[in-house]
């Protein structure tokens, strides 16, 4: 092989992505080589400073993990250490955690659609450009996510590390007078999700597939946001299908205590890049993930939008896994995150308390729910004093990332085997879509990562 | 904050940079949580570099560079010296920012210890002992606190830098704002331990609106007095573990509380 035949690419800091990240691909006589998508954020050791803390922080300290997805991080902390203490939230409390991620879910999918995403599509650079062009789109977009913004900040305190989720429940109730205008809110937000999913349903989609096992929490008769049991739906390739097949194959469970023993991270030497693996396979969880797995359970007049919109009828056994076509899914998912949340209000009935007691003993307790861009698991361990030895927690992104990585390099080398010459610069922008596609939240995948080597 | 309007001295429109270092993303987000003025400050700012939101950066120099995140490691010590160069005003946003934030708790332990617990291969990853704020590296011009900032102080202070005014962003404690507010003092009435009577107003007593005390997101106020203030703390049942606990969280860094949770911890 001749020098001029070895091409690497490089981007340093890949944007509109949350998060700090890099991209490095290397191509060699017409093939890929390598496609790593680089993770320089600093580590700040969430794991080891969470030993030590009271049962009662995990909550308000994990929520610092992430400011986009705060919710999340509480979600599955309370869930975790409740495990471990032996205490079930159910009831209207639960229905309130659900309402307030939501919100999570609504804020976070509207911010990647809009802002992050969909300048992709429209040949802009950020959400500032696009506004110039599609101002009443961009407008619709803004006051979309300040919904979501709304739930969180009438149920949680604010939007961004909400102040009013505790272990059992919540500090404070929400009365019912208070949400009265929220639902106002809500039912306009409803007409800007649906007509968000119709107008994103129309952009132009590179035909794609993703050969990967599909892992996210499932809870039969709902779509799964906050609780569930850890699913599996195999990938195509397993059943003798083609990457881009759009067949729904039969899922498997395990259970949530099973999590370590099922997913495990390898940090291999000479590079920092992670490779999850699932059972020893490649996974990817999020939005892709979830539609395949409980779509199935969506309400009609959703499942009607999710099938117009070029998403096939998950009831018939169809899902989708082009990582491009996720922001269809993920406007579906905001569009039922509306209806659900307007479902929840019209059904509350305050509960008498705002939370149940969590007396600290001794055990080990796992959380796992539905972060917007795939399972978040936490793990503790508590002295008897409630005092933590030992805590886990595996972000989304952790776990995709080897997905996005096999996805960047099957991108390139179709758009290399098209024969067409390819630019630098269009393998870059190509490179940088996939990757936004999966909606990576870099903040969260490396400041904990459970990790075995991987040595020869 | 000096005070010189960008407008009047010139046509063009001021250059705003967003830069992130050690942090959850949360403070910069906030910006884009404006949603009612988002597009506003883009027509009177150019929004130069901000990779969150655009993939198209500008080279610099920037009229006003937001700062989020601590410095933790040595590639990013020698990156702020070079934002400061670039940056004709320089605004920390965030509790990371201004005070090392909570990954600022290695600081009380033995960093090689923390890489061990979470990396299985530690000598994969470059990292600084300690996690500090931007002001320990470079001279800064503002410093908004709060884990996270707040919306409405955000756009104060860009609107402050774009007429050229210091910013409006009250020292005192969150107290004051829970009487603006209207707010029963839970401590008062319920016995609730509350870092309000030594924590930065900002945040508008959200807290305390909520049934908690407040637990320090903006770090410590204008004039703080822990002889008097960690009493109550054990009058409500605090133990000296817990008052160790509460101030070491997002604002640990700070000279205030870093030095209250040693004493305590002395004890």
């Amino acid at each position: 092989m001749t020098h001029e035949d070895v091409k690497v690419l490089r981007v340093d800091s890949l944007a509109r992505v949350e998060g700090e990240g890099a991209l490095h691909l290397r191509l060699e006589g017409g093939r890929v080589a390598e496609a790593r998508l680089k993770i320089y954020e600093p580590p700040r050791f969430f794991e080891a400073f969470l030993r030590g803390r009271a049962h009662t922080e995990p909550p308000d300290l994990t929520s610092r993990v992430c400011g986009i997805c705060p919710v999340a991080y509480q979600m599955s902390a309370c869930r975790a250490v409740e495990d471990a203490c032996g205490v079930t939230v159910d009831g209207q409390l639960a229905a309130l955690r659900r309402l307030l991620y939501c919100g999570e879910w609504i804020e976070s999918q509207t911010l990647h659609i809009y802002l992050l995403h969909a300048p992709d599509f429209l040949g802009h650079d950020s959400v500032i450009d696009l506004a110039r062009t599609h101002p009443g789109h961009v407008e619709r977009g803004l006051a979309l996510k300040q919904t979501g913004n709304a739930v969180i900040e009438l149920l949680g305190g604010r939007a961004i590390h909400p102040v009013n989720v505790r272990l059992g429940g919540f500090h404070r109730l929400p009365t019912q007078r208070e949400l009265r205008p929220l639902a106002e809110r809500l039912r306009r937000a409803r007409d800007a999700a649906e007509a968000t999913v119709r107008w994103v349903a129309g952009f132009d989609f590179p035909d794609a597939g993703g050969d990967h096992d599909l892992l996210a929490l499932a809870e039969p008769g709902t779509y799964a946001i906050g609780s569930g049991t850890p699913t599996v739906m195999p990938a195509p390739s397993t059943a003798g299908l083609p990457p881009d097949s759009d067949r729904a194959l039969p899922t498997r469970t395990f259970p949530v205590h099973a999590f370590p023993t099922h997913v495990v991270e390898t940090q291999v030497p000479h590079s920092t890049a992670l490779h999850a693996r699932l059972d020893g396979r490649r996974h990817l969880t999020g939005t892709l993930a979830r539609y395949a797995i409980s779509g199935r359970w969506l309400p009609p007049d959703v499942l009607r939008t999710a099938r117009e919109a070029g998403l096939g009828d998950p009831r018939e056994g169809t899902v989708c896994r082009n990582p491009f076509r996720s922001i269809v899914v993920r406007a579906v998912e905001v569009l039922y995150a509306v209806d659900e949340a307007l479902r929840l209000i019209d059904a509350y009935a305050p509960p008498p308390r705002p939370h149940l007691d969590v007396p600290a003993r001794a055990g080990t307790g796992h959380g796992a729910t539905e972060a917007p861009r795939g399972l978040l698991y936490h793990r503790y361990t508590l002295d008897a004093d409630g005092t933590v030895t030992d805590a886990s927690l595996v972000p989304p992104t952790a776990q995709n990332q080897a997905a996005i990585e096999h996805d960047l390099r099957r991108a390139v080398q179709h758009r290399l085997d098209s024969g067409r010459p390819a630019t630098d610069a269009e393998l870059t922008t190509l490179c940088e879509r996939v990757i936004r596609s999966h909606d990576p939240c870099i903040s969260c995948s490396t400041h904990f990562l459970d990790l075995t080597v991987a040595r020869d | 904050m000096k005070a010189t309007p960008d407008t009047a001295t010139s046509g063009r429109r001021p250059e705003l940079a967003v830069w992130k270092f050690a942090s959850c993303d949360g403070c910069q987000l906030t910006l884009l949580d404006c949603e009612d003025e988002l597009l506003g400050i883009a027509d009177r700012l150019r929004i130069s570099y901000f990779l969150e939101a655009s993939s198209a950066p500008g080279p610099g120099p920037y009229d006003l560079s937001l700062v989020e995140g601590s410095i933790t490691t040595p590639q990013d010590a020698e990156r702020i010296r070079h934002i400061r160069a670039a940056s004709r005003r320089l605004v920390t946003i965030g509790a990371c920012a201004t005070a090392g934030g909570i990954q600022a708790l290695r600081n009380y332990a033995d960093v090689a210890e923390y890489q061990a617990v979470v990396y299985a291969r530690p000598d994969y990853v470059e990292t600084l002992a300690t996690s500090t704020p931007i002001s320990a590296h470079v001279p800064v011009d503002f410093e908004l606190r709060g884990c996270p900032i707040d919306r409405g102080q955000l756009v104060e202070v860009i609107t402050a830098h774009l007429a050229g005014r210091n910013p409006d962003v009250p020292a005192h404690s969150v107290c004051f704002e829970c009487k603006r507010r209207g707010t029963v003092c839970v401590t008062v009435a319920h016995g609730t331990p509350c870092l309000g009577p030594v924590t930065h107003a900002g945040c508008g007593a959200l807290c305390p609106a909520y049934d908690r005390g407040c637990y320090g997101c903006f770090g410590p106020s204008n004039s703080v007095n822990f002889p008097s203030f960690v009493p109550l703390l054990r009058r409500d049942g605090m133990a000296t573990l817990d008052v160790v606990r509460v101030l070491r969280t997002f604002n640990t860094g700070s000279p205030e509380f870093d030095a209250e949770s040693r004493r305590e911890a002395e004890r």
